[in-house]
């Protein structure tokens, strides 16, 4: 059962090797693109390192650079053998090659398609490593002066104004936790004395929140102290007041402006293999065609490509054999093993 | 001659090929100068709210119209170029080559203006932003008047990314009210006294708005009672430099701009540099291919040069036509007029052949 069956005329195949010439080019630039959006999304993933927990995400940029790095190499060399295909003395040297090479392209090729959903599988690993990272980032925003901790306040405080958040889920969690130093607090005040009575831990607890969380699109001047108390302030209501601070979670942002970032990095590399899995179908259609005219005299001849010969069972089974012959030959081979491989092979 | 250069045909041809694939790279050079100029006058326009009115727009102007002037001539030239490699198709711009190459002198000479330009502009750009950051520090609580509104925003976002505070530094928001009248308790002691303390009757205070606070600081933020040692624990105001951005928003601005024009002026001369190279070579291209026409033969050796005689005779010959150029609708006086007055006349005057006698002029 032959797939993919077409007749092609001489002058198809002319245009053929034409097409695919330009289309092996186009590929290879593709992959150029994947492997530096790949890179991209690396430094842009490190930027962020100190908020996140573990580094699972970095599976998705690692694999678009391996993926970038391998399909310039398969069209690079898809464009070297349309190059000889219309040469019937240069064309037989690649005969040995072109399995191998076949089964490599497919794999990476799938690996592609395996990266586009990666990316958003991992959206749930990725939000609740920023959970963690986030929650340890505002409980150490404190500690400028422990080291391995003294930078944690500049990195929030430079990620709550960038991205216009505030806290982890939202701004309130700035008041579960003590973020002004005891170094600065006055122990013989009485109101410092108050607060740290009032809960189980000692905390110094405000209804505050740091500067980095004032929005700068509020028409008055920030209020980041005694946020909630509304006669603290003059003409101010708590609950209507939305421009004065940022309200929502850094998680949230974070997790939104990756996410977008991988969408459309995942459209591009969708449209790059869409053009690799033409590369090689056309590939393997010329190859089929061309082997059809070798020995003949009449050059000008139509011939039949196809693109496999068996069906897609067979064919995958055929090429799974030599592999796990590698792995077999690792193992101690039993007699009746040898006996059932040499069967096979 | 000046720089005179033997070209044989080989050479010549190398040469016509060479100058057609700069010229392609001078297109390129004239695209590169068009975005520099598209890209100051994004840079100025961003900010504009903070500068006052000043002749700063003339500079990416220019530079927008010399890049696109540049990619037209050096498109022209390109063409030029590839034609002269055949002498029968160098026929057809035998004429239009001395023109050319003029216009493109005085051209390349713009951009040498362009270039040097952006490095004049420091002067200029320094009392704009002085007068702007002025204003808009003053209007800074005006958020509810139209055509101010925005203006809280546009500096609190401009201290927050040059990281400064201030036109000087931060003790410019001591001197103006930066809190609206809308959120201030007139009710309140403090607040009349504040109204009080000055002339104008604008409340004062030694705080500063929350983007002069600076994020490497290791403590939370003191934006108010700045000045007051004992408002706060362990403060001392004299001593602490990490709390608030020490520079002023002026000084940063415009280390900023100066940045971007002595880069942008730099590529510039770069740029002007460039072109003049590649017309020397089309000058060269053409004083050879003259002379190889004069001589007749296409395939001989013949001589390429800068200038026919020295530098001093080319000048005073072309001043000369240009002051002839102003004079050809004028009559020419020296012979009373008459063109012919030397020349022998050959009319018959009579039996007796007498020339008649000459009119007397008239003094």
């Amino acid at each position: 059962m032959v797939v993919g069956k077409m007749k092609l005329t001489s002058q198809k195949r002319v245009k053929l090797v034409q097409g695919l010439g330009l289309l092996s080019w186009l590929a290879t630039l593709g992959g150029a693109i994947t492997f530096t959006l790949g890179c991209f999304l690396k430094t842009e993933l490190r930027r962020r390192g100190e908020v996140m927990d573990n580094t699972d995400i970095h599976c998705v940029p690692n694999t678009l650079m391996i993926v970038g790095l391998a399909s310039m190499g398969i069209n690079y060399f898809a464009g070297r053998i349309c190059q000889d295909a219309l040469d019937a003395g240069r064309f037989p040297r690649w005969k040995t090659f072109l399995k191998p090479f076949y089964g490599c392209s497919i794999f990476f090729t799938t690996l592609m398609l395996i990266a586009v959903i990666l990316s958003y599988i991992m959206k749930g690993s990725l939000e609740s490593s920023l959970k963690i990272g986030l929650k340890n980032g505002i409980r150490f925003y404190k500690d400028t002066d422990t080291p391995g901790r003294c930078f944690q306040k500049q990195t929030i405080e430079r990620l709550q104004m960038e991205f216009q958040c505030c806290g982890n889920n939202d701004y309130k969690d700035w008041f579960e936790v003590q973020w002004i130093s005891n170094r600065y607090l006055d122990f013989s005040s009485k109101e410092v004395k108050d607060r740290i009575k009032s809960n189980v831990d000692a905390r110094y607890l405000v209804d505050g929140v740091p500067f980095s969380c004032c929005n700068p699109r509020s028409p008055r001047p920030c209020i980041q102290y005694k946020i909630t108390n509304n006669t603290a302030h003059y003409n101010y209501d708590h609950q209507t007041e939305e421009l004065n601070i940022f309200i929502g979670g850094c998680r949230e942002a974070l997790v939104n402006y990756y996410m977008g970032l991988m969408n459309t990095i995942g459209g591009v590399v969708l449209s790059v293999f869409l053009i690799q899995s033409s590369v090689l179908a056309s590939l393997r259609l010329l190859q089929t065609s061309m082997e059809a005219v070798a020995g003949q005299e009449n050059l000008e001849i139509e011939t039949e490509g196809y693109l496999l010969e068996k069906g897609v069972k067979e064919t995958f089974m055929e090429y799974l054999d030599p592999v796990l012959k590698l792995m077999l030959l690792n193992q101690v081979t039993s007699p009746e093993a040898t006996g059932t491989i040499n069967a096979d092979s | 001659a000046v720089l005179p250069v033997k070209f044989t045909k080989a050479k010549r041809d190398k040469l016509a090929q060479l100058l057609w694939v700069l010229n392609w790279v001078s297109v390129v050079t004239g695209i590169i100068l068009f975005s520099l100029g598209v890209f100051l006058k994004v840079e100025i326009n961003k900010r504009q709210d903070l500068m006052a009115e000043r002749q700063l727009q003339s500079v990416p102007n220019m530079l927008i119209a010399v890049g696109l002037i540049a990619c037209g001539i050096n498109f022209l030239g390109g063409k030029i170029c590839y034609d002269c490699v055949d002498t029968s198709k160098f026929l057809r711009w035998k004429l239009v080559m001395l023109p050319y190459i003029i216009c493109t002198f005085f051209f390349t000479l713009s951009i040498l203006v362009g270039g040097l330009m952006c490095y004049s502009l420091h002067g200029q750009l320094e009392e704009s932003l002085t007068l702007g950051l002025h204003d808009a520090m003053r209007y800074y609580k005006d958020t509810d008047t139209p055509g101010r509104c925005f203006l809280k925003r546009t500096v609190d976002l401009m201290q927050i990314q040059f990281q400064c505070c201030g036109n000087e530094g931060h003790r410019d928001w001591f001197q103006i009210q930066w809190i609206s009248n809308r959120y201030l308790d007139m009710s309140r002691p403090k607040g009349v006294d504040r109204l009080r303390s000055n002339v104008e009757g604008k409340y004062l205070m030694d705080g500063v708005p929350f983007s002069c606070c600076n994020v490497n600081s290791p403590r939370p933020c003191i934006q108010y009672q700045i000045t007051n040692d004992s408002a706060h624990f362990n403060y001392d105001y004299q001593t602490e430099e990490l709390n608030l951005w020490i520079r002023g928003c002026r000084q940063a601005l415009l280390d900023y701009y100066t940045d971007i024009l002595h880069s942008v002026g730099l590529t510039v001369l770069i740029i002007w540099l460039f072109e003049l190279s590649v017309l020397m070579g089309v000058r060269y291209l053409q004083t050879a291919l003259e002379n190889v026409w004069r001589r007749g033969d296409p395939e001989c050796e013949s001589e390429g040069w800068l200038l026919e005689t020295s530098f001093v005779a080319t000048a005073r010959t072309n001043f000369n036509i240009i002051k002839n150029l102003g004079k050809f609708n004028q009559i020419n006086t020296a012979s009373n007029g008459d063109p012919n007055i030397d020349r022998p006349s050959t009319a018959h005057y009579g039996p007796d052949k007498v020339p008649p006698k000459s009119i007397p002029i008239a003094s």
